[in-house]
Parts: structure tokens; sequence; C-alpha cells
């Protein structure tokens, strides 16, 4: 009896929880460039970065740990089922089994050598910026890699201040800050404005152009990170020290991403908001900025938010 | 300055006590805090742990209760009761409030819950039962190593009522203290709180691992070989040396931020040269050890639970012993995945996911062994078996999240979001925490004599199974969609599964009341356990005395022959 009910209850936990990802997931409406309410999934990808994140998780990573949890529920079930006092009064007492024991050290080696050659080629596409020659994955992470990624054109400069983050085009040599929107702000927010992403100053950036990020914190300040999850791109903002991304976005719109790491009362409150928009555009912006130095005007150059 | 006091009474008392002869059995306060006896030393420190989980506890409810909902919930309140700030000065006192609340809830549970729970509770009182001791080996250290920890806890929680950041009270810099925000980030007091805080609990492990270690290498029983020598006081050998090699290190790495903080060095302080990421390397070749002190006696208990309830000896008893072995020496050398986002080159990187991902290994071997050592058994559902077949579920939950994280490719998306929190919680608030309990229920007749209500057992399982569950699985869709942690409030797409989540911490609230009143009520109603309550299939020597055991035991030595062995 007690071994039914634990059975019972035990099953019919896992089956609701199993039950309940697909059936979400499905159902699921999946941000890009923001997250969606409720979204139990990882960000849309724009980039080819993120594309090979996305598949590199959905696929190895989840039907590994998937399967392997779901065969020590099974076993764990069957165990209880067949070897439950009741069922079994007599216990074995075999305490070893050679064969069994190399399977289970070998076959998760295997497992293991299979999920590490797209691991290494995802990690190696994040690390590497683009030099217009060299092919990355993208979504075929087991391949040898047929996406072309431009050589990098642009090169900003992000550092993180507490608790806002300054922007540089290096190449340009004009910079602006990015605070979150103000209090009174926020109680006016358009749709596309999501309450804590939404900033005043938005890093704008042209689409299919590979952009290189230099990622930096004050010298006397403290350590931030610098993330978009849409692109797949985090990387710490470290005082005295030089970081270096890279992304190239596919489709124009606004990108959110917020600081990951932990510095100080307003860590939640310094979000990360970059505009991709057409080669055009940027040109214009990029000019008035240049000439003006005064990011207001130079976006005002931009249709309004969507 | 209580310990001073307690220092100046102990050498008093000395002096008293030698007068006395050894088996007579000190009473009242003296046996406590004089204390020299091993079950005596780890019926405080399991009490100990229990206070400071409950503490712990409270301060994640708190957390649960503020990100409840998007938008400040509770903080702002908190701040202007505590501190009397009023408008937009709460709001911010608010903001780093919940900071603090964060810290002071991983440092007391790691270091004054979990540890105590296991090193210094359960090992104290059964590696020497098991191993047919009478008592430690220095049963002095082991008296002073419990008896720095309450004033080491109470470091921790002073420093919630210090100058943190100008203006602000309390060290608010995570558990992992990174500088800059825990030097020029923190100039108050506040942090040297924590710091020595944790160089006083430091200290009280190394003494401790020191204890247990010559312990179990020198007063083993005649005939017990180390390959002979029950699970428990394998994991415990282990995780002592764990803790014996790691905790210098951190000693090291927070000393050194106490000098940039207070003596002008500039060790992680990059406008003197020095490097903030260097700090980061120090903590986690501590940090990542100390995970695994945290989860290694779990195991060794989950072993003899299984083994017991199945009736059946532990399968692959030597695949077992030196998978532990296996698991703590490659636990030096991955500390740097925790570090993927801080600029490693591509090749470190690799390294890092090739070294990590070993640990999948001899963690599945022991997870394999565990469900080979129940198949064919006998098994019988009593409560310790519920919390370890629990343990093993969520453990390999926990552990396979662990297998996507190792991969630097894939945590670049996860780092320092909510599915790490997900992942540490359910190794360790559902792992380690679980196994703690299944080691309580299973030698709580063992310690008390008393046995407690099947009911309420199997009810407490029950709610805090469904209730960890619901805390922390909904946070892997908070993670995957991006949400950070460390945040007091959050865009309000993620109000969904945070909501979620802070239910599942009030049905784990209900769970820690039936906890306590299945304890108190088990006290209270005196049914007699029995010496062994548990039948043939508990085989180690703890069950061959009387429950609770004498005060000194094995006065003869037990001799083990060869059928005797784990």
């Amino acid at each position: 009896m007690v071994t039914g009910q634990f059975l019972k209850n035990m099953g019919a936990f896992s089956a609701a929880a199993m039950a309940l990802m697909p059936a979400l997931a499905g159902a699921q409406e999946i941000g890009r460039g923001h997250p969606a309410p409720g979204q139990i999934h990882m960000q849309e990808s724009v980039t080819p970065i993120m594309d090979s994140i996305v598949a590199f998780h959905d696929g190895p990573l989840m039907w590994t740990i998937s399967l392997i949890v779901l065969l020590v529920l099974v076993l764990l079930i069957v165990i209880m089922v067949r070897f439950n006092a009741k069922a079994n009064p007599v216990p074995a007492r075999f305490t070893h089994n050679t064969a069994i024991e190399i399977i289970w050290t070998v076959v998760p080696i295997l497992v293991l050598v299979v999920i590490a050659i797209p691991s290494f080629g995802v990690l190696s596409d994040q690390l590497t910026v683009p030099d217009g020659e060299r092919k990355y994955l993208g979504a075929n992470i087991f391949s040898f890699g047929d996406v072309d990624v431009p050589a990098a054109s642009l090169t900003v400069k992000a550092s993180g201040e507490q608790w806002y983050w300054n922007y540089e085009y290096v190449d340009q040599g004009v910079a602006f800050d990015s605070n979150i929107l103000s209090e009174a702000e926020i109680a006016e927010l358009k749709p596309g404005q999501p309450r804590l992403l939404a900033v005043n100053n938005e890093l704008v950036v042209p689409v299919n152009t590979t952009v290189r990020m230099q990622v930096t914190a004050s010298p006397s300040g403290v350590i931030h990170a610098f993330a978009v999850p849409s692109f797949g791109i985090k990387i710490d903002a470290v005082p005295g020290r030089l970081n270096e991304t890279w992304f190239n976005a596919r489709e124009e719109g606004m990108y959110y991403g917020q600081c990951s790491e932990l510095c100080g009362k307003d860590h939640a409150f310094m979000p990360i908001g970059v505009r991709v928009v057409s080669a055009e555009q940027f040109e214009t912006f990029i000019t008035a900025f240049t000439e003006s130095r005064d990011y207001a005007a130079a976006a005002a150059t931009l249709p309004p938010l969507q | 300055m209580t310990d001073t006091a307690h220092l100046e009474a102990h050498a008093t008392g000395h002096d008293h006590a030698s007068h006395v002869h050894d088996h007579h059995t000190p009473t009242g306060w003296r046996r406590w805090v004089y204390s020299t006896n091993h079950k005596d030393i780890g019926i405080m420190y399991l009490v100990f742990s229990i206070v400071a989980g409950v503490i712990g506890g409270l301060l994640s409810g708190a957390m649960r209760m503020e990100l409840q909902e998007p938008g400040i919930q509770i903080f702002h309140g908190l701040a202007a009761m505590a501190y009397g700030l009023e408008g937009d000065a709460a709001i911010d006192g608010g903001k780093h409030m919940f900071n603090v609340f964060v810290s002071a809830h991983a440092l007391i549970m790691v270091f004054f819950t979990v540890m105590p729970a296991t090193m210094g509770g359960f090992a104290n009182y059964f590696a020497p039962l098991m191993i047919g001791a009478p008592d430690t080996a220095f049963p002095r250290i082991n008296n002073v190593a419990f008896w720095l920890l309450p004033p080491a806890l109470l470091l921790t929680i002073l420093s919630m009522f210090f100058e943190g950041p100008a203006g602000a009270l309390g060290f608010g810099g995570g558990w992992t203290a990174y500088p800059p925000l825990s030097t020029s980030g923190h100039p108050g007091p506040a942090t040297d709180f924590v710091i020595f805080s944790l160089h006083v609990a430091g200290v009280s492990s190394i003494l401790g691992a020191i204890n247990l270690i010559t312990t179990i290498l020198n007063m083993r029983a005649p005939g017990m070989t180390l390959h002979k020598m029950p699970l428990f006081a394998w994991s415990v050998l282990v995780t002592a040396f764990l803790l014996l090699l790691a905790l210098p290190v951190l000693a090291g790495a927070i000393t050194m931020m106490l000098t940039d903080r207070n003596f002008g060095t500039t060790f992680f302080n990059p406008e003197g040269g020095g490097d903030p990421v260097l700090y980061q390397h120090l903590f986690w070749f501590f940090g990542h050890p100390e995970v695994y002190i945290m989860i290694l006696p779990g195991f060794g208990i989950v072993s003899h639970i299984v083994a017991t309830f199945s009736r059946k000896p532990v399968f692959g008893y030597m695949a077992m012993a030196y998978a532990m072995v296996a698991i703590g020496f490659v636990g030096f050398v991955v500390w740097a995945h925790h570090m993927y986002t801080t600029g490693l080159s591509l090749d470190v990187q690799r390294y890092f996911v090739a070294a990590t991902m070993v640990i999948a290994v001899p963690t599945g071997v022991k997870i394999f062994s565990w469900i080979a050592t129940m198949w064919g058994g006998s098994i019988t559902f009593r409560i310790p078996m519920l919390w370890a077949i629990g343990f093993i579920f969520l453990f390999t939950v926990g552990g396979v999240t662990g297998v996507v994280l190792a991969n630097a490719g894939a945590d670049r998306a996860l780092h320092d979001t909510y599915y790490v929190v997900a992942h540490f919680h359910y190794v360790l608030s559902l792992g380690a925490v679980f196994s703690i309990f299944a080691g309580w229920y299973y030698w709580f007749p063992k310690i008390f004599g008393y046995m407690y209500n099947e009911f309420l057992g199997k009810l407490h399982f029950w709610v805090m199974f469904i209730g960890v569950n619901l805390i922390f699985f909904p946070q892997h869709f908070l993670g995957l969609a991006g949400m950070p942690r460390r945040y007091v409030d959050y865009p309000d797409a993620f109000a969904l599964w945070n909501r979620v989540s802070s239910i599942g911490y009030y049905v784990t609230f209900v769970a820690m009341i039936i906890f306590f009143y299945a304890t108190w009520e088990a006290v209270r109603k005196k049914r007699l356990a029995g010496d062994n309550p548990w039948g043939d299939g508990a085989t180690t020597l703890e069950w061959t005395l009387s429950s609770p055991p004498p005060f000194h035991q094995f006065s003869t030595l037990p001799k083990m022959d060869s059928k005797d062995a784990h």
C-alpha cells in the first residue's frame, strides 16, 4: 500500500511535469529582443552565434539530459514496482557486475564526446571575431561551418558604469550614455518599450554588419556584464580590462539585455538597448552624430520606435 | 565577547574537570559548553544548523515575497522599518537590502546550515561510530571547532547592521564577494564583518577536517581496513581533505581583500596594477570544491539508506568509494567554469569545458550504483528511503543541468541567469538538503532513542518535494528566457514563473512547519525506537549500540571479520 501510494504520487507528479513542457512549448510565444510573458524557451535568435547556441541547447543537450532523467525515473519506477518488499520478499545478494559497471562508465564518456564536438565548435565561433574568410556554424552545429560572416566593420566600446552604460563609436570618436527610462517616462511607456528594459538612448547599429564590441568598466568602478540574449552574447565588463565579443544581427528591431553581474543597488536597473537599423539609416545617424556630437539630434534622424 | 567568556570559563572548568573521572557523565550546561564528546558535539552542530537554516530560510522567504510580482513589493517597506528611510531613500535602501538578503542567505545556507549539518553533525556523530572508535582523535579541537561557529554566524548577522556602501547597511556583494564591488563598492565595515566571519568559520572547518581525517585514518576498529570502511566514513574522509585543501585558499583570497580594503594593497585593484579576475580564480579554486564539500557527505548517507532499506549490500562498493575520490580530485581542476564570461581565452575555456564534463562520469557511476543497489532488493519505503529516492531523482535533474552549463558555448546564454540558480538549488537545496533530511530521519531514532510519527514524516517529505520543485523548476524557464539572477525587480514578462516559484516557497514553508511539529511530536510521545529500528539491512556498527548510544562507546573495540565489511 505504501509503495503503491509512493508510486502513484511520484508517477503523477512526473507525468504532470513532463506533459507540461511540450504543451507549453507548443502554445508559446517566444520573444525576439525581449522575453515574452511566461516564456520557457530561449529568446529568438537573430545572429549566427545565437543560432548555434539554440541549436546546441535544443538539440544534443536537451535530448541527452531529458533521456538521462527519463532513464533514471523509469529505472526507479521499475524498482519500486518489482523490488518492493511485497513483490520481492527475499533480497538478492549480488554486489558486483563488471560488465554493467564498464557499460555505465564507457557509455557516458561516449555521450560526452558527442556533446563535446558541437560544444567546442559553438565555443570557438563565439570567441573568434570574423575576418571575412572563416566559416561559422550557425544552426548547423554538426557541420564544419557554412555560414559566411563579413569581417568586423564597426567597433563599439561599451563601458559599465554605476548604474548605466556608456557607448562609444570608437572609429568615429563619439560617445553617449544610455540610461534606464526614468519613472516619469516609464509611466507613459509605448507598447514596444518594456518596463525595466527600455532605455533613453539606444545603441544604434546597422543590420547584417559585424560589430566588434569592446567591453570594459570605469577603472574606479565595479564589474558589470554586457549581455543581449537574442544575439547570444554575454561578456563581463571588468575594470582595467578590455574584453571583446562580436555580433552580426540579421533583423532590424530593438534588442534588449540586462546587466548580468551583480554591481550594487541598481544592478537590475541598467538595461542594455540595441537598435538594429538599415545600413542607410545607420549612415545618416552616424554622420549626424559625428557632425553634431549630439545623440538626440542624431537619433531624431531615425524613424520613431514601433 | 561571548567566546572570551567561554574560554575563561573553560580554563577554570578544566581544573575542576580534571578531578573527575572520565567515565563520569557531565551534566547541565557544562556537558554541552565544555563538551569533548563527539556525539554531544554532533548534536550541537545539528541544532546550530537548524537554527541557521531557519534564519537562511526566512531570508529567502523575503526574497520570494519580493519577487512574487513585478515591481518592488516589500523591500522598500522593510528598509523603511529597519532603517527609518522614506520615499526614494526607502526604495534605494530596499534595493540594496535585497542584495544584502541574497548574500546573507547564501553565506548562511552554505557555511552555517549545510556544512554544520553534514560535516559537523552527522560526520561527528556517526563517522566514529561507524569505524568503531570511542571518540574522535582530538576531542578538544572538536569542541573549539564547534564553538567557533556561533561567533562566525553572529559576525555574518552583525554585518547586516553595519554600513556597507556609503549610506546603506549590510554587505550586498553576494556570497562570492567579487571585488571591486566588495572593496571600493562597499567602503563600510559590513564587508569586514563578513570577511572575519568567513575566516572564523574557515578555521572551524579546517580544525574539524583535521580531527576527522586523523580519526578515520588512525582509529578504525581492528580489522577495518580502508576498503572495508562504510561509505559514509569514506565520504567524510574525502570531504575533510577537500576542506583542508580548499579553505586556506579562500582564507588567502579574503585576507588579500581585507588588506586591499584597509591597508592600501592593490591585489585586486586595477588602479594599482591588480586584477579583479585574480580574486575570482582564487575564490572559485575554493568555491568549486566547496560545492562538493556540501554534497559528498550526502552521497555517503544515501548509500547507507539505500542499502538498508533494500536489505542488500551496496552495489560496487569500490567504485562508489573511488568515484567520490575522483569527484573530489577533479573538483579541484574545474574552477574556471564559473568564469566563462570573464574574458578567458578560447583555449582556457576549452580546457575547463573538457575537465568539467569529466565529472559527469563518476557522478553517473554513483547514480547507477544506487539504482543497482536497489535492483533485486526487498525494498521497504520507510521515510529515510523516500528522502533517499527523492534525492537520487532530484540530484539527477540538478546534475544534468550541470552538464548543460559545463559547455561554455551554452553557458554564454545561461551564465548569471536563473538557470544557474535553478541548477545549484537542485543539487544543493534539493540534493544536499534532501540527503540531510534522509540522514535526519535515518539516524533520529539512534540519536534521540525515539521514533517519529510515520505519517508526519511522510507528509513532510511529500509537501517538501512538491514545494521545492515548484520553487526551482520554473526558474529553469526564467533563466532560458534570460532573467538575470540577483535582481530585485524584473521585466513583466517574467511574472508568471516568478509567481509559481513564490507559491512553491509557501508550500515549502508549510513543509518546514510539519518537520518541526513531527520532531516535537516524536520527542513528546517518547516512542522507544530500540537499538535497530531498520531491521537486518542496517549493518553498520552504530546499530549494534543502544539508542541513544552510551556516553562513551566501544571501550572494548569491536572486531571486524571479513563478512562485516561495509
